[in-house]
């Protein structure tokens, strides 16, 4: 199967990646898309109909451990790596636009 | 120097015997980085003082008797997506360019606790997503066999380093061949461990469920060595498994015979460069002359690994880049209106192109409509590609083939043609998929004189039969030879 990847759909996945692509970009997304698709398709020549899918190669459970709490003093430095900072914050834009 | 020809096993023992400081050993690979980083560019982070300072003390210590393991006082490199305390880790993107994590990642950890000294932060592709290590936001690496050709990837910095005596040995992280593939390209000994053998945690994620952190060295006892150092269990990473059999270097003295080896006829098909065809052929018979059973076997589904990864990785890296949202670290954007937008800009402006083509793809895949189609149906196939495995783990001791379908390409020649350099990852996805321990050792030189990577593949958890079978060809194989020095 042709996989064809049309405009509305790149601005889907753009919204869904949140990621603001050029026109160029978005064209070599398509494309890119497209030929991935196309290629990956090949997977449905087997048949998996029975096949439990494998998410995590070990057997495996829930791994619990105790939740204590340990002291640790690295606020300054977690803040040192925002791009801004304010009053010991991360400091973000409005998130909320104002009512009109 | 001749310092710089030893292995870090050897180095080790001559500082514990007193022979050598580790000032010494500092200085010399320093100054050999100072000499050689114009040419091949492994490095992204060398911070001279702090390595001096660090030298200084850890033979303070060796002094006092209170470092004893084998690689005590060596200069290891780490690649640049393992997070180091206090030192830039940049995954090789400009998203991270200013990120100084403020801890070390579990393997980090092991390395300072067996008195390594970090010598610095290698190149990569950037968030380890390619085979050339030219995708990274800071510049190319160069081969040292050949510097129009890369190094390979994404580990490539780390593999460079080592094969031009820029350190010791090192660190990679291998999600699809990445550190197998350019120890391959570089003529030196890459291993990726079993999935959980080493710990995860301060590793910046791109595949999750695939993502190890491996040894790349000059031989494969040091190889051993280095597993030995870094396979500990970590509560910090929940996938990281409790083991008792993590005495690799101890494993090395056994013979090979009774080792039964397979190699998957799959292998060797359509696809694979004649020369490295012949080399791997050869490398199977210098393991029969030295009495192991071997036969050729069909492994099958091996044309499903590059797809079925390929959906698994782009849709875990589409999760795990999430997190580069331009608040708590990394780059954000100068001019936005909105939060919703900030985000947007920052990761465009943030991110090189083949990350976001993977997180596009990656989003797709995993978008309502496509999962059950795409993504599932990919986990289903690794399902079934491990079942595989275990059955001719059934049979066989160790699987034998070539790490990669051809030798180092020309710098360029990858990105040109995406699809080919996605196949070029043919013989090392599947060990990813299936959680599986794999290693690549040098097994001889093509005509234009580029490395050729034989990659044996072992059980779950079966890192000591590995070891020891690649260690007996090693042996019968003689000792590999550098690079050739060039000004």
């Amino acid at each position: 199967m042709k996989h064809i990847i049309d405009d509305e759909m790149i601005e889907y996945v753009g919204i869904l990646a949140k990621l603001e692509l050029s026109d160029t970009e978005k064209e070599q997304a398509k494309q890119d898309i497209e030929q991935m698709l196309d290629y990956i398709d090949r997977l449905g020549e087997l048949d998996t109909e029975d096949v439990e899918p494998l998410s995590h190669v070990l057997e495996m459970n829930n791994v619990f451990r105790e939740d204590v709490v340990v002291p640790d003093d690295i606020k300054e430095k977690m803040l040192d790596n925002a791009p801004a900072q304010k009053d010991g914050m991360f400091m973000v834009p409005k998130t909320l636009e104002q009512i009109s | 120097m001749e310092l710089l020809g030893w292995t870090a096993v050897e180095l080790g023992a001559r500082i514990k015997a007193g022979e050598i400081r580790v000032t010494e050993a500092a200085e010399a690979v320093l100054n050999r980085i100072e000499e050689k980083e114009a040419l091949y560019h492994c490095y992204l982070t060398v911070d001279r003082e702090r390595v001096m300072a660090q030298a200084e003390q850890l033979q303070g210590r060796l002094d006092k008797g209170e470092l004893t393991g084998s690689l005590a006082g060596v200069p290891i490199a780490v690649k640049d997506n393992i997070c180091t305390e206090g030192i830039r880790t940049t995954c090789g993107s400009r998203m991270l360019e200013n990120f100084v994590p403020m801890y070390s990642a579990g393997a980090v950890s092991c390395l300072e606790k067996a008195g390594m000294l970090l010598i610095g932060k290698t190149n990569l592709d950037e968030f380890a997503m390619g085979s050339t290590t030219e995708t990274s936001a800071y510049g190319v690496t160069r081969n040292p066999w050949d510097i129009s050709r890369v190094p390979g990837g994404s580990s490539g910095g780390s593999a460079a380093a080592v094969a031009a005596q820029e350190c010791f040995a090192a660190l990679g992280s291998d999600t699809g061949g990445s550190v197998r593939q350019p120890a391959s390209f570089c003529g030196v000994v890459g291993m990726k461990p079993t999935y959980g053998r080493v710990s995860r945690y301060g590793l910046v994620a791109y595949g999750s469920s695939l993502d190890q952190i491996g040894p790349i060295t000059r031989d494969v006892t040091d190889c051993a060595a280095l597993l030995e150092t870094i396979a500990v269990h970590d509560s910090k990473d929940s996938t990281s498994v409790k083991r008792e059999d993590g005495s690799f270097l101890s494993a090395l003295k056994e013979g090979v015979e009774g080792i039964r080896i397979g190699i998957p006829g799959d292998y060797l098909a359509e696809g694979l460069d004649a020369e490295v065809k012949a080399a791997i052929l050869k490398a199977a018979q210098v393991f029969k002359e030295q009495g192991a059973f071997l036969e050729e076997f069909d492994l099958g589904l091996t044309e499903y690994a590059i797809p079925a990864y390929y959906t698994i990785a782009s849709a875990e890296a589409s999760s795990n880049l999430e997190r580069f949202d331009g608040i708590k670290y990394g780059y954000r954007t100068k001019e936005y209106k909105g939060l919703h937008q900030m985000y947007k800009k920052s990761r465009s402006e943030g991110f090189g192109t083949e990350v976001k083509q993977r997180i596009m793809l990656g989003s797709f895949v995993l978008s309502a409509g496509y999962y059950d189609a795409y993504y599932l149906k990919a986990l289903k196939v690794k399902a079934l590609i491990k079942k595989t495995f275990h059955q001719a783990f059934q049979k066989y001791d160790v699987i034998l083939g070539p790490t990669a379908p051809s030798t180092a390409p020309l710098l360029g020649e990858s990105l040109s043609n995406p699809m080919k350099m996605y196949l070029g990852d043919i013989y090392t996805v599947a060990a990813n998929l299936a959680g599986l321990p794999a290693i690549s050792l040098p097994c001889g030189l093509d005509t234009k004189g580029l490395p050729i990577g034989l990659q044996l593949t072992g059980d779950s958890f079966q890192e000591k039969k590995l070891l020891q079978t690649a260690y007996i060809y090693e042996k019968a194989r003689g000792v590999f030879p550098l690079p050739k020095e060039r000004k």
